[in-house]
């Protein structure tokens, strides 16, 4: 029997179900499923490490780019401390003990401080940040992050008026992850930004990944993302933070400083020595997209680099 | 090839047979090409097909050298099949870059020879493929004459050169592993030749030992 309901003052079915929510019932539901994962597992193991990240606040999806899925973002990534192919962090990363974590935080700062993982996670409120990640390389993703301006850190240690640069170390054990004891890339993996880039909304610390804690290839626990650069500006498992007055060399600078520069701002109009960067592939797709200036975020960023010369600080 | 046991021969079915066999094994990993490429597909055919190149490329290589140690002459029969298989990878990986970076536009393939130097090499690593394909077959030899077709074909050793160039160049340092493992294979497959034609260079020309002369057969010159 079909009952119809046409009493006018009846609620709209998408006024009891927002629309927001009704778009999001399958991540609803993934969330759920992770949720209910993490407490059966929270049984099973005896990692006290708690699977569920701090309720966050839902990104802003990007019109007409769809998300690349957990499966490739998890199998398919460069995080050489694990090995030098593709697959090698999505085979090798469960090595990594991401608890108990702390981040050292130094240098040209009035309050040096170490911070706990614990503590990151609660130190300002979480949001979800669906942002596109460029690779060097020419490939391309779409990532729902989920973390915290780097600014709100920045701003507890109170920099000193020396401080102009920031470095961030990646963790190196030779134990946790296998590829560190080949002389590659001069170990811990260093990158660096300018004290204003870091200070910039867009620029966040990474601290979960499709509504889950940080998986290991991507990472974990805490990540640097700067979605306006290059995916290596964006330094995986963060050990130390440290303030400079001094413009830092960077792992890759010194590996190969005429191909990887201190900026590395996405920008199709300046070619690595080895390959144009005019265009990528998104992955998951046979052929390539335009790239965008500063990967699409040129509105916000490109004042940061107003006046400079972008082809000469590439 | 000193051994004084003459090692097994096939027979012309069992040569044919071994034969087929070779070119089926080496056209297996097409196959793979039909299961899951992984997340970046494009890459995936490109490292495939490049890769594949390279493995019989230095199998080709390897015939010379394994045919001097075995004394298994016979092998030299497989060398054009391997090298013809070498050539359709080589097609392929160019074929995957055509298509997936340039959707087949002319242009910009050209463009993108000339602006990438590992390209423009793997392209010229390719084009000196091509007349060694055109002349494998009995035909070509008899109409180059072997002399001729042999050092049209020693060819192969540039294009080998180019070949690793070509992969290094596209490396970085954390991945450098696979092409200084194949330029060293390669390095290793050359410098035998080099080293077995120092070997032939120093051996003494033939002659007679010991001041002996030719043996007469005739005390006076036939007659006519």
């Amino acid at each position: 029997m079909l009952i119809k309901n046409n009493d006018p003052a009846a609620p709209c079915p998408s006024e009891i179900t927002g629309k927001d929510l009704y778009q999001g019932r399958r991540r609803f539901l993934r969330q759920a499923g992770a949720l209910g994962g993490a407490l059966w597992l929270g049984q099973a193991e005896a990692n006290p490490a708690p699977a569920q990240l701090p309720p966050f606040k839902p990104g802003q999806p990007l019109p007409d780019e769809p998300l690349t899925s957990l499966d490739t973002l998890t199998s398919y990534g460069n995080f050489y401390e694990f090995g030098p192919n593709k697959d090698s962090p999505g085979r090798n990363a469960h090595t990594l003990k991401t608890r108990p974590w702390s981040v050292e935080v130094d240098g040209e700062v009035l309050k040096p401080r170490r911070f706990d993982l614990d503590e990151l996670l609660r130190l300002a409120p979480l949001e979800e940040r669906i942002y596109r990640l460029r690779c060097v390389e020419g490939w391309s993703a779409v990532v729902p992050w989920i973390g915290f301006p780097l600014a709100e850190l920045i701003r507890r240690v109170q920099p000193t008026g020396n401080a102009r640069y920031l470095e961030f170390w990646s963790l190196a054990d030779p134990v946790q992850m296998p590829f560190v004891q080949y002389p590659t890339l001069d170990w811990p993996y260093r990158e660096a930004l300018r004290l204003d880039e870091a200070m910039h909304p867009l620029a966040i610390l990474a601290v979960g990944l499709y509504g889950q804690v940080l998986p290991k290839p991507n990472g974990a626990p805490v990540r640097l993302v700067v979605p306006w650069k290059y995916g290596f500006k964006s330094g995986k498992s963060i050990v130390r933070i440290r303030f400079l007055e001094q413009q830092p060399r960077t792992s890759w600078m010194k590996a190969a400083p005429d191909e990887y520069g201190f900026y590395a701002n996405v920008n199709p109009a300046v070619s690595h020595p080895r390959w144009s960067q005019a265009k990528e592939r998104r992955l998951g797709e046979f052929f390539r997209r335009p790239t965008l200036p500063f990967n699409g975020y040129a509105a916000q960023v490109a004042s940061l680099y107003a006046g400079m010369d972008l082809h000469r600080n590439y | 090839m000193n051994s004084a046991r003459t090692p097994w021969t096939p027979g012309p079915t069992q040569l044919l047979l071994i034969k087929l066999l070779l070119i089926a094994l080496c056209l297996l990993p097409l196959a793979r090409l039909f299961g899951d490429l992984g997340p970046n597909p494009p890459e995936f055919v490109s490292r495939h097909t490049g890769t594949w190149t390279f493995n019989l490329l230095l199998l080709t290589l390897s015939v010379s050298p394994l045919r001097a140690w075995t004394g298994a002459h016979w092998l030299l029969r497989l060398r054009r099949s391997l090298g013809l298989l070498t050539f359709a990878y080589a097609l392929l990986h160019f074929a995957s870059f055509a298509l997936f970076d340039h959707e087949l536009a002319i242009q910009a393939i050209a463009t993108d020879i000339v602006d990438r130097p590992f390209i423009a090499v793997g392209f010229a690593a390719l084009l000196l493929m091509l007349p060694l394909a055109l002349t494998s077959s009995n035909r070509a030899i008899a109409l180059l004459g072997g002399r001729r077709w042999q050092e049209l074909h020693r060819s192969i050793y540039l294009i080998g050169i180019l070949a690793a160039i070509h992969y290094l160049w596209l490396a970085k340092i954390t991945t450098y592993f696979y092409p200084l493992t194949y330029t060293l294979l390669l390095v290793l497959l050359l410098a035998w030749r080099v080293g077995a034609r120092l070997k032939k260079a120093s051996a003494p020309a033939p002659g007679f030992r010991g001041g002996s002369q030719p043996i007469k057969f005739f005390r006076e010159k036939p007659d006519r």
